[in-house]
């Protein structure tokens, strides 16, 4: 038969074991961005362009005729060269490389930036075809986030490439 | 002494005052830091049980989840809301228990030798529960299961696992369907079956598993989580909008801590953390520990087959086989790397009895480093050196209170690997041959090192288990006294009041009828 205190003394301490899971189970409370602050993520996945070479007339001629494309494809893929600017500072400045053993899969990159709410301008610069020089694809425009928003920035050639959402 | 060896030993000091402070209100019985292991288990099951009706009444779908899961909470609170709550709160309270049954383990040097399978099949058990855990919380897919969702799989793209960035099926609101709900409740369901797997192997070679705690601490465990579900229900949060970051949340820390930790830090430091502890966890059995002990030996003459030590083994090491020369009956054979050198087997078997008149007694199943002959004649030259009004033998397990320092004219002390392996018939035998007293001193309740020895000793001299102690030993000349490591006192105390009680009746009759074993016609 328990003793009186030996009762108290588990009352208190089963008490003491479900009070400490209850607090930890929800707090402290935790947030993940100060509260004026927004999201930016940028995130592309995307096939770099195959970096074809014009074959020469003496290249061609030295082919069986039925194999004479004029282009010469190699199966792996371009690197993507990648940069943003916000409010007219790099944030990013990356080179994305073909994914797979044969470099012939999605070059594919996903970064988050903590960006204070407001209106920014936003500049992002892609070259999937590192053969040729520049940005193929651009986009720059002003962004006005409020707080705790979340934006994304991707890339999808069917919705004219780079774009804001 | 090496830094892990001053750092388990400190931890270690704590954890063994925070068990003895416990066995004031709690009893060793009933002490919840001696059966971590039970708790954690029983805790799983009142999660299982509880998840079930959630599973059974919660609508599919991932929009659907969420306005299901709230209808319990607030609607059906007397039932679903409860037992959500219990669910969350067990599982929160299972994996607490699990880390301080780990940090036990470790601080009492559990990890090597015979213990090295139960080692290495807990430590995946930690990454199992995590992910259950982790699953679980999205499930419900509001914000916070949004924040881990997220913060999850950015954590898993630092790996090299996918090709593509697994955090881009969070990117917008669109990119969730009913799909992941149902891939969601493949991981919430066969994760925990893989833990319950796992906890399986965990205690497979473990005899008499404590699979449950005792009655009573699952009945005020049980009070204490429903009144926390009552008082502070778990709820939801606002539905999960992948369009903005979650404001504040309130945060359960024993499961999702990882995802503030990586923000603090990166994932980099995460991983190198969680890999780095893992590894170091797998490969603390290889670090610098005390040679193991010489095992049990069987004398294939001298055992019967009858298979008590098979019975009594905490760890499984003994099997029985066919005897190689006797027809029909059955040979204990040991398997050395699950036996702890306890003796419990030496204990327990009939043939240990020290009233065999044989010069050199060979039992069945012995210990090399304590045979049963060598105890015998200590035994006999103790008693034959006691001397005043009452001679009291002391048999110590080596494990609990230090009881060299008792050692008198009147008091003769015979420590042992375990109390367990002393055969009943050793009290009986010392009481004839000239002893007034027997104290036994058994680590306290539930704190045995081999986790039955304490409990078998009672039983055996209770009459409860065999081999048991004779009926016509006065249970007045027999004491046993629960003293651990620093209860020194506690027992020195014992025997002065055992003494005191032997002195009032030394005159009385119940005094066993002498033995002389060179003069009995036993054989």
């Amino acid at each position: 038969m328990l003793k009186p205190a030996a009762i108290v003394g588990q009352v208190i301490l089963y008490g003491a074991f479900a009070a400490f899971i209850g607090y930890f189970a929800t707090a402290p409370k935790y947030r993940q961005i100060p509260d004026d602050s927004a999201l930016i993520k940028l995130s592309i996945s995307h096939l770099g362009d195959r970096q074809c070479r014009k074959r020469t007339p003496e290249e061609l001629a030295k082919m069986p005729p039925n194999m004479r494309a004029p282009l010469d494809c190699p199966r792996e893929r371009s690197d993507i060269n990648l940069e943003a600017d916000l409010d007219g500072q790099p944030v990013l400045r990356t080179v994305l490389h073909p994914t797979g053993l044969y470099k012939d899969g999605v070059s594919t990159v996903y970064k988050r930036f903590e960006v204070k709410a407001g209106s920014h301008q936003l500049a992002v610069r892609m070259n999937d075809n590192l053969v040729k020089p520049g940005f193929n694809f651009v986009k720059e425009e002003a962004i006005t986030l409020q707080p705790g928003q979340v934006m994304v920035v991707d890339f999808n050639p069917d919705q004219g490439g780079l774009f804001f959402r | 002494m090496s830094f892990h060896a001053a750092l388990r030993s400190g931890v270690h000091r704590v954890f063994l005052r925070c068990e003895e402070a416990l066995d004031a209100p709690f009893g060793g019985a009933d002490n919840p830091l001696r059966h971590l292991g039970a708790m954690g288990l029983y805790l799983l099951w009142v999660v299982v049980g509880s998840g079930l009706y959630l599973y059974a009444v919660l609508d599919t779908g991932i929009d659907a989840v969420y306005s299901s899961i709230g209808y319990l909470s607030l609607q059906q609170w007397y039932l679903g809301g409860i037992l959500r709550s219990l669910h969350r709160y067990a599982a929160d309270g299972f994996l607490l228990l699990m880390l301080l049954h780990l940090v036990r383990e470790w601080c009492y040097g559990r990890y090597y030798g015979f213990r090295l399978y139960s080692w290495m099949t807990g430590v995946p058990l930690l990454w199992l529960a995590y992910v259950a855990g982790i699953g679980g919380y999205w499930i419900v897919w509001d914000q916070l299961a949004q924040l881990s969702a997220v913060a999850t799989s950015e954590l898993l793209d630092w790996l090299p696992i996918f090709s593509e960035a697994s955090a881009r099926n969070f990117l917008t609101p669109d990119s969730i369907s009913d799909r992941f709900f149902t891939m969601l409740v493949f991981i919430h369901l066969g994760v925990p079956l893989l833990l319950i797997l796992g906890l399986w192997a965990h205690v497979h070679r473990i005899s008499h598993v404590d699979y449950l705690p005792s009655k009573r601490v699952m009945l005020a465990t049980m009070a204490a989580l429903l009144l926390l579900a009552l008082l502070k229900p778990a709820l939801s949060n606002p539905p999960a909008n992948l369009a903005t970051v979650p404001g504040e949340l309130g945060f359960d820390w024993f499961i999702l801590f990882i995802h503030p930790l990586a923000d603090l830090t990166s994932p980099a430091v995460v991983w190198s953390l969680l890999f780095g502890l893992t590894a170091l966890l797998f490969a603390l059995p290889v670090l610098p520990h005390p040679r193991p002990e010489a095992v049990a030996v069987v004398d294939a003459a001298n055992c019967t087959g009858c298979d008590r030590c098979l019975a009594d083994c905490p760890y499984a090491a003994i099997s029985m086989l066919p005897h190689p020369r006797r027809p029909g009956f059955k040979l204990a054979v040991v398997d050395p790397d699950l036996c702890a050198a306890c003796g419990i087997c030496a204990g327990s078997c009939p043939s240990s009895t020290p009233f065999r008149r044989r010069e050199l007694l060979v039992t069945g199943i012995d210990m090399p480093q304590q045979p049963v002959n060598a105890l015998r004649e200590e035994l006999e030259r103790a008693l034959a050196s006691l001397t005043g009004r009452s001679r009291i033998v002391v048999f110590s397990c080596a494990r609990g209170a230090d009881a060299r320092s008792l050692a008198t004219t009147d008091t003769a002390v015979m420590p042992l690997l375990c109390t367990g392996m002393l055969p009943p018939s050793f009290v009986e035998y010392a009481l004839r041959c000239g002893a007034d007293g027997v104290l036994l001193n058994t680590c306290r309740s539930g704190g045995c090192e081999f986790r039955l020895g304490e409990r078998w000793t009672n039983e055996r001299l209770q009459g409860k288990r065999e081999p048991h102690l004779r009926r016509s030993v006065p249970a007045s000349r027999v004491q046993v006294v629960g003293a651990a490591g620093g209860d020194a006192s506690t027992l020195a105390d014992a025997l002065a009041e055992f003494r005191n009680r032997l002195d009032s009746e030394v005159a009385s009759s119940d005094r066993l009828q002498p033995y002389l074993r060179s003069a009995s016609n036993h054989a």
